[in-house]
């Protein structure tokens, strides 16, 4: 699904990826865990294909194209989806709206006919159904003055719409009460299958005891220091990550 | 503004203007140039009465004492009046009873430009005026709307067939007096619609009016008067372009709206003149004057625009609250790329008591073009409990286009309410970067975003038109950006 070899990404002159190697298979779902400004936000970002970062070396295989040649909108219709952290507001496009073109686009370019608007609201409201989504959420302006929550919770009902083959998701787990957790865990595992995989940044197990990750990576300056099973995100919350910085500062 | 943002910028540029091609037909035009010659040559053209003529004349004399405004936030080069051509009309018998009558040829412009004057193509629930130049082709609907009682035809056919209704409103909102061009067009005007609905009548279709510019070196001053008479109401519409040309053409039109008791105007535009090429070559100034009155109680009268052609725009679509609970409303989107400008705005003038008005402007800069809003609201001794609310919001795309804003507000009853917000936001490349990340490529990212934008003025709009004018701003803005 997605191969990552010996990434290298800087942004403004300052390096900040330093290295990264990942292998994500169909079906798989991989946590990447790491302390702050480790540069897992820059990771997801240099998939999704921002261009204010700079790749600096490495290749990136996605489905078997380069993804790193794509444009963003390319490798968003080849089935890449980022889970943003931080949301963007679009004031007066309703995510009703918003999804159409986005649908469309992505039909467009793969040479399909856009879709009959009695068909996509069909879709939507079969999507809403499953996400247990609120029809006030999806007519107001996207993202608008939405909470943090339904924000991430709105993202992930993007997700389940545009069906992806890769889903990134940012810390998607921030800022959600204990039931929206739930809803946005269950969402997410109804999505599961085996042809689409998962990249889920989190600071929490908590995520993972819904989401159960078959591996687990740690990422610390800008490079993948440590994996593991689902059980390493457990050890990491007894432990924090001071035992990794050391280990890896003993390494050089 | 960070680096990939201005890539892009210049990567795009090609805008098109697909309305630029010009009609081969015979001309019947005046010669050059504005003296009371050519003021009584127009009157003469037009068979008109001996007070139509005497109205001319004083406004063109007064129009020679006048000077030319100059307090707009921008410059423009000095218009030589000398070298215009005041009237040009298609060469064709004056009287048209039937379509059948119309030269072919301005047929088949119209059909191009999509408006369809024939029977059977005709959006259904619009009549259209459509006027060529100086003149006034062929209005459609005309029997149906008879029907009613409602008139709408050229005002140079209302000058003959409703002297009495011409002469008292005609210039009673818009006097030749008030500024420099309406003085010259109330001398020069050639064409335009005049409509008047009836006591208690609710119009039974939009009503539409189309200019098109056409020949060389020519202005377009056209007229329109619409009079709702008490209780009635009418949804009017206007729609225009022009040739592309290297030279710039005058536009200087005058619009009147009154509305008697209970009665409601609502008058939209659609403003897509040719705006001049890349470099700012060419273009259609379009100064226009455009006002209504609430003459009676609970009146009410909309201007709903959506300006994104012309090299020039500068008008100030106005409200005169004369009946108490009467209501204005201004809403705007002025789109500019490019090295267009745009002044635009309006003015609500609180006479009666518990007047009230709404006025919701959208701007949007791209290019280096210049957008200006600029209103008044004036709150009178008398108008008790007058109550005002502004929105204006600007967008701006790219680092070298510039906004601006003049409110000016002059309250004289401290019984009056009046509400201002005001921003000025920038497409962000995070905005483009998450329609990206969603598959949705850069010009229908934009288009998205600034439909959004104006969303609660596209609102305003009737159906039909709202779809055409989403399709303007994104065409508008094609390679604008970002
Ligand atoms: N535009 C930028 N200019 C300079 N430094 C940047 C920029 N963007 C990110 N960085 C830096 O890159 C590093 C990695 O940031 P990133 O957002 O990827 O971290 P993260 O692992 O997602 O952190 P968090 O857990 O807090 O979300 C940080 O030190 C951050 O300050
Ligand atoms: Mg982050």
């Amino acid at each position: 699904m997605l191969k990552i070899e010996n990434l290298k990404a800087s942004i403004e002159g300052k390096s900040i990826l330093n290295g990264i190697n990942l292998d994500i298979k169909p079906g798989e779902v991989h946590a990447i865990m790491g302390p702050n400004g480790a540069g897992k936000s820059t990771l997801s970002a240099v998939l999704a294909g921002r261009n204010d970062y700079e790749v600096t070396e490495g290749v990136v295989d996605f489905l078997g194209k380069d993804l790193l040649d794509m444009s963003p909108e390319d490798r968003a219709r080849e089935g890449l989806f980022l889970a943003f952290q931080y949301p963007i507001e679009i004031p007066g496009v309703s995510t009703t709206n918003f999804l159409k073109t986005a649908i469309n686009e992505k039909r467009k370019y793969l040479g399909l006919e856009p879709m009959e608007a009695t068909d996509f609201l069909k879709f939507m409201r079969s999507k809403m159904e499953e996400m247990e989504m609120d029809k006030s959420l999806t007519s107001r302006s996207l993202n608008e003055g939405f909470s943090g929550g339904e924000k991430k919770r709105n993202e992930v009902f993007q997700m389940a719409m545009l069906e992806p083959k890769l889903a990134i998701l940012d810390e998607t787990d921030s800022g959600l009460d204990i039931d929206a957790l739930r809803l946005v865990s269950a969402g997410v595992n109804k999505l599961r299958n085996p042809d689409r995989s998962f990249l889920v940044i989190t600071h929490y197990q908590r995520l993972l005891d819904y989401i159960v990750p078959d591996f687990v990576h740690v990422l610390y300056k800008g490079r993948i220091v440590k994996s593991g099973d689902a059980s390493l995100a457990k050890e990491l919350e007894v432990k924090g990550y001071d035992w990794i910085k050391q280990e890896v500062e003993a390494a050089v | 503004m960070s680096e990939p943002e201005v890539d892009i910028i210049d990567q795009v540029v090609s805008q098109e203007y697909k309305y630029g091609f010009v009609t081969d037909i015979e001309m019947d035009t005046a010669p050059k140039g504005l003296n009371e010659d050519i003021v009584r040559f127009i009157s003469a053209k037009k068979n008109e009465p001996e007070w139509m003529l005497e109205y001319r004349l004083k406004a063109f004399r007064y129009w020679l004492k006048m000077e030319e405004p100059n307090w707009q936030n921008f410059n423009y080069p000095k218009i030589n009046y000398q070298d215009i051509i005041y009237y040009a009309a298609p060469k064709q018998k004056i009287a048209l009873d039937s379509l059948d009558q119309v030269d072919p040829e301005l047929l088949k412009t119209f059909e191009k430009l999509g408006i369809s004057l024939l029977e059977q193509k005709r959006l259904t629930g619009v009549a259209v005026d459509a006027v060529f130049d100086s003149v006034s082709i062929a209005t459609t609907f005309k029997e149906q709307l008879k029907e009613k009682g409602v008139i709408f035809c050229a005002i140079s056919e209302a000058v003959h067939k409703h002297p009495d209704l011409v002469k008292k409103y005609l210039s009673s909102v818009v006097p030749y007096t008030d500024n420099y061009f309406a003085a010259l067009n109330s001398a020069v005007f050639s064409d335009g619609s005049f409509v008047y609905i009836p006591k208690g009548v609710r119009c039974p279709m939009e009503l539409s009016t189309y200019f098109r510019i056409n020949a060389e070196n020519t202005g377009q001053f056209e007229r329109t008067l619409i009079i709702a008479d008490e209780g009635s109401y009418v949804s009017y519409l206007e729609g225009c372009t022009a040739p592309m040309r290297d030279e710039n053409q005058l536009h200087a039109a005058v619009v009147e709206l009154i509305a008697l008791e209970k009665a409601e105007i609502k008058y939209s535009t659609v403003q897509n003149w040719y705006p001049g090429d890349k470099e700012g070559k060419g273009g259609i100034y379009n100064f226009v004057t455009k006002r209504g009155i609430c003459e009676g109680a609970y009146a009410k009268i909309s201007w709903t625009q959506v300006e994104t052609g012309s090299a020039i725009t500068w008008k100030y679509p106005s409200c005169i609250l004369k009946g108490d609970y009467s209501t204005g409303e201004f809403f705007s989107v002025a789109v500019t790329n490019n090295a267009q400008v745009a002044d635009t705005g309006t003015k609500m003038i609180h006479i009666g008591k518990h007047t009230k008005s709404r006025i919701v402007s959208k701007g949007i800069s791209a290019g280096k073009s210049h957008n200006s809003y600029r209103g008044l609201v004036k709150v009178n001794k008398k108008a008790e409990h007058a109550r005002n609310y502004t929105q204006c919001d600007s967008m701006l795309i790219g680092d070298r286009s510039g906004a601006h804003t003049f409110p000016y507000i002059e309250v004289n009853n401290n019984t009056a309410t009046l509400e201002h917000e005001a921003s000025t936001s920038k497409i962000g490349e995070d905005q483009i970067f998450y329609c990206s990340q969603r598959g949705i490529g850069l010009e229908e990212a934009i288009s998205l975003i600034v439909n959004g934008f104006c969303k609660e003025v596209l609102n305003q709009l009737p159906m039909e038109f709202a779809v055409e004018a989403q399709k303007l701003l994104a065409v508008s803005l094609e390679g604008s950006v970002g």
